[in-house]
C-alpha cells in the first residue's frame, strides 16, 4: 500500500516543526510517506469564501494527481487543509455535475476513491497499534488535549459522535505515558485567521484556553493543527497582556509528543522552534 | 345469464369536465351482459340511489356497477341502496372514474376510451360475483388497559364507569406514571399529586376495574372483540391478600441505598419497597437484583418482621390468560439520556439535571421536600440556567421533533424556582417559545412579566465547571448578537421525550405499526387519531407522539369512548372478503392436498385444519380450514397453494381472470 503526504504550505513554513516530527515518528515506525508532487495549494480559508468553483478545483488537483501516483492513502497533516480535501471529496462525490465540471477545467479525471486522512486517523491506524513498542521513554506529566474546530468537524462528513468533546487524541496521549486531563476547551475556538487581522480577539480566545490549561494543572497543550499552534505559542505575548500574567505552558504537536516518547532528541522532534520554550523534563 | 345495469356518475363536473360520460354509458350499454346503462350528474344523491333501486327492480337486475368515485368514499352507500332493493350488496361494486380517470388525465379522446376500459373490465368481474354474507363475530365486552399512567387511570375509569370490564396493567409495582413524578402543572401551578392521587385510588377501589400492577403484556392474540392476552405478572414476593402495607418491612431492609427509580436517581430505596408513599397498591415489591437474600442467600430480615407472614421468596412470574374485546395502548414515554450530549456535562456534573429530575427536586414529596437544592452539596441555587430543546429539534445528535412539553414545563420550572428562591435568577435559552394551547401563552408571560424569568434566544454551547460554578456558555441571537457567559449554580435540561425502550418489541407483540421513533402510529393522523392500523386496539398519550396532560386525558376518554361504541354492539359484522378453502364433491371431498404451505404463509395465523369424516367418525382427509375471524383477505394464501384449492370470496380466480380478460379483448 502507497501512503501519500501532503504538507500543505503551513508544513513547509511556520509549522516545520510539525512536519519534521511526522517524519521522524513516520520514518521509526519504518512507514514510507511519499510527498504528492508538483502539490498545489489547499484553497483554505481564502478561496471557499470568494470562489465555490476554485474551492473545489484547487483541492481536487491535488487529490487527481495522489491518483496518478497510485497512492491508497493519503496523509494530510494540518487541520485545514485536511477539512478541503475532505470537503472537496464528499463534493465530488455527492455532485457528479460539480466533478464533471472540475474534471473538465483541470483536465484530468478522479476516481475520487483515495483514503483521506488526518494525522489522528493516521496515528491511530498506522502508529497507535505499536506503540507498545516504539515508546522507549513514556510521558511522566499532565497535559491538556487541544483539538481546535477543524479536526472533527463537518460531522456530516467526519461522523464523529464526539464532536464536542473528542477523545482520539487523549487516548493516544494516555498511551504515551501521559495524563490527559478532562478540560472544557477542547474544541474552543483559539481565534483563526483573527491571528493577522485582529489579534486582540486571538489574545483573548486562546488566552481563555491556555488558562483553563494552566489552571487545570496541565504542562503542556498538545495539538494538532498549526493554526492552533501558531495563535497559542506564536500570539503568547498577546494572550499575556489580555491575562495580565506570564504564562510559560509549552504547546507541542501530538507528532512531537511521540517523537519525544519514541526517545527521539528535542531536536529530531523539532521542539528548539517553538517560541514558547518547550521543557519538559519536569516529573508528575 | 347476468343482467348488469351501470350508472356513470358526473360528479358535478369532476368527472364528466374530462370524461365524455355519455359515451361511457352508450359504449357499455353495448356490453354482454348489461341490462342497462346510463348517467347522472349526482349518483349518490338521494334521487341517483333512487334510480338505482328502481331499476334493480324495474329490470330485474342481478348486478350493479357505479362508475363514480373511489369505492373508499360511497361503496357503502351504494352497497346499502342495492340492499334495500333487494341485491345482495356484494352483487354491486363501484369503478373509480374520478381518482384513477378524470383526476389524473387532461380531457382528451384518451381519457374517455380509458373510462370505458375501466367499466368494461369490471363488468367482465361482475358478472362472476357470488352473494356474500357479513360475518358475524361475538365480542367480549371487557378492555385491556396496558400502562398505568394518567392515560391508562383515565381510559379505564371512562369505560369501567360505562358499565364495561377493565384489565389494567402495569409494569411498575404502583400506576401513577410520570404525572405522579410532576411536581405543580402548567397552566394553572395545581398539584400533580393532588390531582392525581384521587383518581389512582378511584381505579383500585372500581368494581370493574381489575388492577395488575407489576405485570407485563406477553402476548397479544386474536382480532377485533375476541383478542387472547397472556399477562407476566412478576413475581413480587410478597402474599397480596396477607400484606396490610404496614411498611416494617421496608424501615428494616438493609439495603437502603439504591437509587429511586421514582426520584429519578436523587433519591434513595431500600430493595423491598413502594415507589412513592401514595403509591396504588401501596404495598411492597421485593427488587430482586438488589435484594441481599436473592443475591448472597442470607438475610430475610424482612420475612423475621413481618408481622402477617406475608414475604414469598419462592414466588415466581405468572402468566395469567385473559379473553378481552378490546385494548387501550397507554404506556406513555421517557426522556431521553442526555450523556449523548457531553457539551451539557450531564453525568459528569452533578448540578447539571434533566427537566424530570428538576420535578422531583420542586416536589413536596420529592428528595428535598420540595426545596429547591442541588444534588452536589445541598445548597439552594442563586442562579439556574434551563436548556430548553436538549435534543428536540436537532436532527444531527438528537430527535428532529419537537417534544412540545418543555416550552411549557421549562417556563413552569423558572416560575417555581422563583416562587421558592426569591433572590434567585432564573435564565432560559430557548429556540422558539410554543405555548400554543389554552391559557398556555398567558401562562409564558406571566413567567417573563411578574417573575422575571431571564429568556434568551439562543443555544447553550458548552457547560463546564469552574471554581464550583457552572459555566454556561450561549449566543444571544437577538439584536446586538453577542456571546453570553453564564455563572450558575445549576443548570437543567429540557431533555427530548421518547418512546420507551420497550416499545418496539410491545408494538411487534400487538401486531401494530410504529413510527421511525417507536412511537406508535395512529390509523389516520386525523381522522382516526386512536385507533390503530389494527382493529380493536387503540392509543392513548405518549405512547403515540409526546403530550401533555390536557391532550392526554382528552386522548384517553377518546380511545374509552371508541372501546364502549365497540362494546355497544353484542356481535360484529365483517366484510367477508375472506379466503375460503373449497370443498369438492365425493370422493375428494376437497382438492387441497394438507400441504399447509398456506399455513406458513399467512401473516394472520388464520389458517387451521380441518379433519373430514365420514359418517362412522373416521378421517378420510386432513385439509386446511381458514379461520373467518381471523383472515384479513390479503390472498398470500391463494398466491401459495399448489393445489389452487384456495380463494377469496369476493376476489376469487374466477373473477379476477374475468376482469384481465375483459381489458385484453377488446
Amino acid at each position: 500500500m502507497k501512503i501519500g503526504f501532503y504538507p500543505g504550505c503551513s508544513l513547509t513554513g511556520s509549522s516545520r516543526e510539525y512536519n519534521e516530527s511526522l517524519l521522524a515518528v513516520a520514518k521509526v515506525a519504518g512507514i514510507e510517506l511519499c510527498e504528492i508532487s508538483d502539490w498545489n495549494c489547499c484553497g483554505s480559508t481564502a478561496a471557499h469564501n470568494l470562489n465555490r468553483e476554485l474551492s473545489v478545483s484547487l483541492p481536487a488537483r491535488n487529490l487527481a494527481l495522489a491518483e496518478l501516483e497510485e497512492m491508497d492513502e493519503l496523509v494530510v497533516p494540518c487541520a485545514a487543509c485536511y477539512n478541503r480535501l475532505v470537503m472537496t471529496q464528499h463534493e465530488l462525490a455527492e455532485k457528479p455535475e460539480i466533478k464533471a465540471l472540475i474534471e473538465g477545467k483541470l483536465k484530468m479525471t478522479l476516481r475520487n476513491d483515495i483514503r483521506i486522512l488526518n494525522v489522528l486517523q493516521f496515528l491511530e491506524k498506522h502508529i497507535v497499534p505499536r506503540l507498545d513498542e516504539l515508546v522507549k521513554s513514556p510521558l511522566t506529566y499532565d497535559v491538556a488535549c487541544y483539538y481546535g474546530c477543524l479536526l472533527v468537524r463537518p460531522n456530516q462528513v467526519m461522523k464523529d459522535e464526539r464532536f464536542e468533546d473528542p477523545m482520539t487524541m487523549d487516548l493516544i496521549m494516555q498511551k504515551l505515558g501521559a495524563n490527559a486531563i478532562d478540560w472544557p476547551f477542547k474544541t474552543e475556538c483559539c481565534g483563526a485567521g483573527f491571528s493577522v487581522s485582529k489579534t486582540e480577539i486571538v489574545g483573548e480566545l486562546s488566552g481563555k484556553i491556555v488558562r483553563s490549561a494552566v489552571d487545570r494543572g496541565a504542562k503542556a497543550i498538545v495539538v494538532a493543527c498549526p493554526m492552533c499552534h501558531f495563535n497559542l505559542d506564536m500570539r503568547r505575548p498577546v494572550i499575556e497582556s489580555y491575562l495580565q500574567r506570564k504564562i510559560d505552558i509549552p504547546v507541542i504537536y501530538i507528532t512531537q509528543a511521540i517523537a519525544l516518547a519514541m526517545g527521539l532528541s528535542a531536536q529530531q522532534a523539532g521542539t528548539q522552534r517553538h517560541f514558547v520554550p518547550v521543557n519538559l523534563t519536569v516529573n508528575r | 345469464m347476468s343482467k348488469i345495469g351501470v350508472f356513470i356518475c358526473h360528479c358535478g363536473e369532476n368527472i364528466s369536465a374530462t370524461v365524455d360520460v355519455v359515451r361511457v354509458a352508450e359504449a357499455a350499454g353495448k356490453l354482454e351482459g348489461v341490462e342497462f346503462s346510463t348517467d347522472y350528474k349526482y349518483m349518490c344523491s338521494d334521487p341517483g340511489q333512487t334510480l338505482i333501486k328502481q331499476m334493480i327492480k324495474e329490470k330485474g337486475l342481478t348486478g350493479v356497477i357505479v362508475a363514480a368515485c373511489s369505492p373508499r368514499m360511497h361503496e357503502p352507500t351504494f352497497r346499502k341502496a342495492c340492499s334495500s332493493a333487494g341485491l345482495n350488496p356484494y352483487m354491486c361494486e363501484m369503478s373509480n372514474l374520478r381518482e384513477h380517470c378524470s383526476w389524473v388525465h387532461d380531457k382528451s379522446e384518451a381519457t374517455t376510451q380509458k373510462a370505458i376500459d375501466l367499466v368494461r373490465t369490471l363488468v367482465g368481474k361482475v358478472k362472476y360475483n357470488k352473494p356474500l354474507y357479513s360475518i358475524k363475530v361475538p365480542v367480549t365486552k371487557t378492555a385491556l388497559v396496558i400502562g398505568g399512567g394518567i392515560a391508562g387511570i383515565q381510559s379505564s375509569l371512562d369505560i369501567a364507569n360505562a358499565g364495561h370490564q377493565v384489565v389494567l396493567v402495569e409494569k411498575d409495582p404502583s400506576i401513577g406514571g410520570h404525572m405522579s413524578q410532576l411536581s405543580e402543572t402548567f397552566p394553572t401551578l395545581d398539584c400533580s399529586q393532588c390531582i392525581l392521587t384521587p383518581r389512582m385510588v378511584e381505579v383500585a377501589q372500581h368494581p370493574n376495574i381489575k388492577l395488575l400492577t407489576y405485570a407485563e403484556l406477553e402476548k397479544l392474540e386474536g382480532f377485533i372483540g375476541n383478542f387472547k392476552a397472556t399477562i407476566r405478572k412478576k413475581a413480587k414476593s410478597i402474599d397480596e391478600d396477607l400484606c396490610t402495607g404496614c411498611g416494617t418491612c421496608i424501615t428494616k431492609c438493609p439495603t437502603k441505598k439504591i437509587p429511586s427509580e421514582f426520584n429519578t436517581g436523587l433519591g434513595k430505596r431500600t430493595a423491598i419497597y413502594v415507589p412513592f408513599p401514595q403509591a396504588v397498591p401501596n404495598k411492597p415489591v421485593i427488587d430482586k437484583e438488589n435484594c441481599l437474600y436473592y443475591k448472597n442467600g442470607k438475610c430475610k430480615i424482612c420475612e423475621k418482621v413481618c408481622p402477617t407472614g406475608a414475604i414469598r421468596f419462592d414466588q415466581e412470574d405468572e402468566l395469567v390468560e385473559l379473553e378481552v374485546g378490546a385494548v387501550v395502548v397507554a404506556t406513555g414515554f421517557d426522556v431521553m439520556e442526555p450523556s449523548k450530549f457531553s457539551e451539557y456535562g450531564y453525568g459528569k456534573y452533578k448540578d447539571v439535571i434533566t427537566g424530570l429530575q428538576f420535578e422531583r427536586l420542586a416536589s413536596a414529596s420529592g428528595p428535598t421536600l420540595g426545596e429547591i437544592r442541588r444534588p452536589s452539596d445541598g445548597k439552594i441555587p442563586e442562579k439556574i440556567v434551563f436548556v430548553a430543546c436538549a435534543g428536540s429539534r436537532d436532527p444531527s445528535k438528537g430527535k428532529p421533533y419537537c417534544s412540545k412539553i418543555c416550552c411549557m414545563y421549562t417556563a413552569k420550572h423558572a416560575m417555581l424556582y422563583q416562587h421558592k428562591v426569591h433572590h434567585g435568577e432564573s435564565t432560559i435559552f430557548y429556540m422558539d417559545i410554543r405555548s400554543a394551547g389554552k391559557n398556555y401563552e398567558e401562562f409564558v408571560r406571566r413567567a417573563i412579566v411578574e417573575d422575571d424569568v431571564k429568556y434568551i434566544r439562543g443555544r447553550v454551547s458548552k457547560v463546564y465547571e469552574e471554581n464550583g460554578k457552572l459555566i454556561v456558555k450561549g449566543v444571544d441571537t437577538l439584536l446586538n448578537a453577542k456571546p453570553v457567559e453564564i455563572q450558575a449554580d445549576m443548570v437543567v435540561l429540557a431533555t427530548a421525550a421518547v418512546a420507551n425502550s420497550g416499545a418496539e418489541e410491545l408494538a411487534q407483540k400487538m401486531h401494530i405499526s410504529y413510527d421511525a421513533y417507536n412511537f406508535f402510529s395512529e390509523a389516520h393522523p386525523k381522522l382516526k387519531p386512536v385507533e390503530t392500523n389494527t382493529a380493536g386496539i387503540f392509543l392513548a398519550g405518549a405512547c403515540q407522539a409526546p403530550k401533555d396532560i390536557p391532550e392526554t386525558v382528552s386522548q384517553a376518554s377518546g380511545a374509552a369512548a371508541k372501546v364502549a361504541i365497540l362494546f355497544s354492539q353484542d356481535e360484529l359484522s365483517r366484510e367477508p372478503v375472506v379466503a375460503v378453502v373449497n370443498r369438492s364433491a365425493p370422493p375428494l371431498y376437497s382438492t387441497c392436498v394438507g400441504c399447509f404451505m398456506c399455513a406458513t404463509a399467512c401473516p394472520y395465523q388464520a389458517i387451521g385444519e380441518e379433519l373430514i369424516t365420514n359418517r362412522k367418525g373416521e378421517v378420510i382427509k386432513r385439509v386446511a380450514k381458514v379461520n373467518p375471524g381471523l383472515c384479513q383477505g390479503c390472498g398470500t394464501c391463494v398466491a401459495f397453494c399448489r393445489s389452487k384449492s384456495i380463494d377469496i370470496d369476493g376476489y376469487s380466480n374466477e373473477q379476477m381472470y374475468s376482469e384481465v380478460m375483459a381489458l385484453l379483448n377488446d
